[in-house]
């Protein structure tokens, strides 16, 4: 294993009972960088998410976080560890402001209540949400929802953020803060995993792009490659369209 | 939450000095017995209510560690001399190994199903202790008479020290409460709340924040069953283990306010007075009265104020300013 290595799957299968979700999923995730997971419906990248961040327990294949095997890990124990996840289905904590809810974040790595609170309004700052900090988190919008789940996800410190479809349902105005956001969080020296169907954030964000179809990791590359595979075309489009 | 305004902390201050003047003023027996009966469900509202209020545990099995904080004290005592403010925090402490034991398995149960399993835990040591000689069976147990002193626990003369006793355990019990919520442990408590998956993955253990919210809830509670025990000075599993009770704490609970610090205690000080008196007024014709009237007020309370009276009155507060 390599020293930039942030994350190496090795070979995940999950089954749900005779249906494969995942099956021989190997890649690695260097430091610093912002890989992609892509895929049609269905292809199993959810499960994939689910299975790092220890959510599911693959039926097989290993899972390294910075050369530890974290395969067997619970899920609150890879947070612990430095590993961040944002939910599909938005969620917040929704009898709480949204200070306090990344101040439930804070609380992984500190205990005393101010520090807890001064490091929750640092982040907001960070994110653009500090305006709305007293707004009760159901009454936010869903743009604002969605950077506020981001801002409880970084109060738990992570050196890795895994996002799943953080820029879904958003305008394009909203698409472009997401990703500016997303930029700075990886210039503060955050690698980031990203499950998205949106292209053009895929395609402008990610340093490498991993992409999934009917459970099983069918190319891997930099995103102008991905683009023009004829198997990455085929998985998305069908086999009439391919040449 | 957390940071009081001065208005705030003048009412309380003046509630608290009004409290320990109301023995000095009113004279009665049976008031007293009214007050010391509020502060004690008020005590085991505040402290169900870490579980229900906070972390959607919804136990409807308080009674059971009622009874053993009851129970623990008295055997102690009985046969083994062991003066009553030991058996209070023995009792303690065994609540919360039973709670754990209970709350382990049940980890993962959420809604109504944690309710249910609660009951059945309850009705399970309720049958244990009615078919058990060791501690009295259905028989009960009435307590060594002691000197009177605050050392052994008992008075004859008077109920005015139960009094004083009770209310500094109630003003304990929403001490430890409110320093568990304002911290680390009322946030986890609720994002376990809204969601275990949310939970988890900020790196929570729901499991052992849970498990500290049943072992203090049933430790508080506990405390309040040896005071009872201390207070009646006879004890069998009808008057100490019966769903009843344990419904009379939620009852509490939901009608001031579940998840708010003192909503049981304005839960407690309605609904206690109203089933003492129409007890008295009553008497054993009207048996189930109070019972009716609670129904009636948390259908109101449900329907028109889920946030329970302690909801409405902020409210009210609100709309003042």
């Amino acid at each position: 294993m390599s020293d930039a290595a942030c994350l190496e799957v090795q070979g995940i299968t999950k089954r749900f009972g005779g249906l494969i979700a995942n099956e021989d999923v190997s890649f690695t995730v260097n430091q610093g960088e912002i890989l992609s997971i892509i895929g049609p419906n269905g292809a199993g990248k959810s499960t994939l998410f689910n299975c790092i961040t220890g959510f599911y327990r693959p039926n097989a294949g290993r899972i390294f976080f910075r050369g530890k095997d974290i395969t067997q890990y619970s899920a609150h124990k890879i947070c612990k560890l430095g590993v961040a996840r944002t939910f599909q289905v938005v969620q917040v904590i929704s009898d709480m402001t949204v200070l306090e809810n990344v101040m439930t974040g804070t609380y992984l790595r500190t205990y005393n209540r101010r520090d807890v609170r001064e490091k929750a309004e640092e982040i907001l700052r960070f994110t653009g949400l500090y305006e709305k900090r007293d707004t009760l988190g159901p009454d936010l919008t869903i743009a604002d929802k969605k950077r506020l789940e981001v801002s409880m996800a970084l109060g738990t410190q992570p050196t890795l953020l895994m996002l799943d479809e953080a820029m879904a349902g958003l305008t394009p105005v909203e698409l472009r803060e997401m990703m500016a956001l997303i930029r700075k969080i990886r210039e503060n020296g955050v690698t980031l995993i990203i499950v998205e169907h949106v292209m053009e954030a895929v395609m402008e964000l990610s340093d490498r792009v991993v992409v999934i179809n009917s459970g099983r990791k069918i190319v891997e590359g930099v995103p102008a490659e991905i683009v023009r595979n004829p198997e990455v075309i085929q998985a998305y489009l069908g086999d009439r369209y391919h040449a | 939450m957390g940071k009081f305004t001065p208005r705030q902390i003048a009412l309380y201050v003046v509630v608290l000095v009004a409290l320990i003047a109301f023995p000095l003023v009113v004279k009665g027996t049976f008031p007293t017995h009214v007050m010391i009966m509020f502060f004690m469900f008020a005590m085991m509202g505040v402290a169900w209510n870490l579980l229900g209020g906070y972390a959607a545990m919804f136990s409807f099995g308080q009674a059971a560690f009622f009874g053993i904080g009851a129970y623990t004290s008295t055997i102690l005592l009985m046969n083994y001399h062991v003066n009553p403010w030991i058996g209070l925090v023995v009792g303690g402490i065994l609540a919360a190994l039973t709670g754990a034991a209970i709350g382990i398995p049940c980890s993962n149960l959420r809604g109504h199903y944690f309710a249910i399993a609660s009951i059945a835990f309850a009705e399970i040591v309720r049958i244990c202790f009615n078919n058990w000689k060791f501690v009295g069976a259905a028989e009960g147990l009435s307590l060594p008479l002691l000197p009177e002193s605050l050392g052994n626990f008992m008075f004859h003369s008077t109920k005015v020290p139960y009094y004083y006793i009770m209310l500094a355990f109630l003003v304990l019990s929403i001490f430890i409460c409110w320093y568990i919520t304002v911290n680390r442990g009322g946030f986890y408590l609720r994002a376990i709340k809204e969601s275990h998956e949310l939970a988890k993955g900020m790196g929570i253990s729901f499991v052992r924040y849970r498990l500290y919210a049943i072992m203090v809830s049933a430790f508080l509670t506990a405390m309040a069953g040896t005071f009872y025990a201390q207070y009646i000075l006879y004890l069998d599993p009808e008057s100490v283990l019966i769903l009843p009770i344990s419904v009379q704490v939620v009852l509490v609970a939901m009608l001031g306010g579940a998840g708010t610090i003192m909503g049981p205690v304005i839960g407690a000080v309605i609904l206690i007075p109203l089933s003492e008196y129409t007890r008295v007024w009553l008497g054993t014709k009207g048996t189930g009265v109070d019972m009716m009237l609670y129904g009636v007020l948390i259908m109101l309370i449900s329907a028109y104020q889920p946030k329970g009276v302690w909801g409405l009155l902020t409210a009210i507060g609100k709309r003042a300013k």
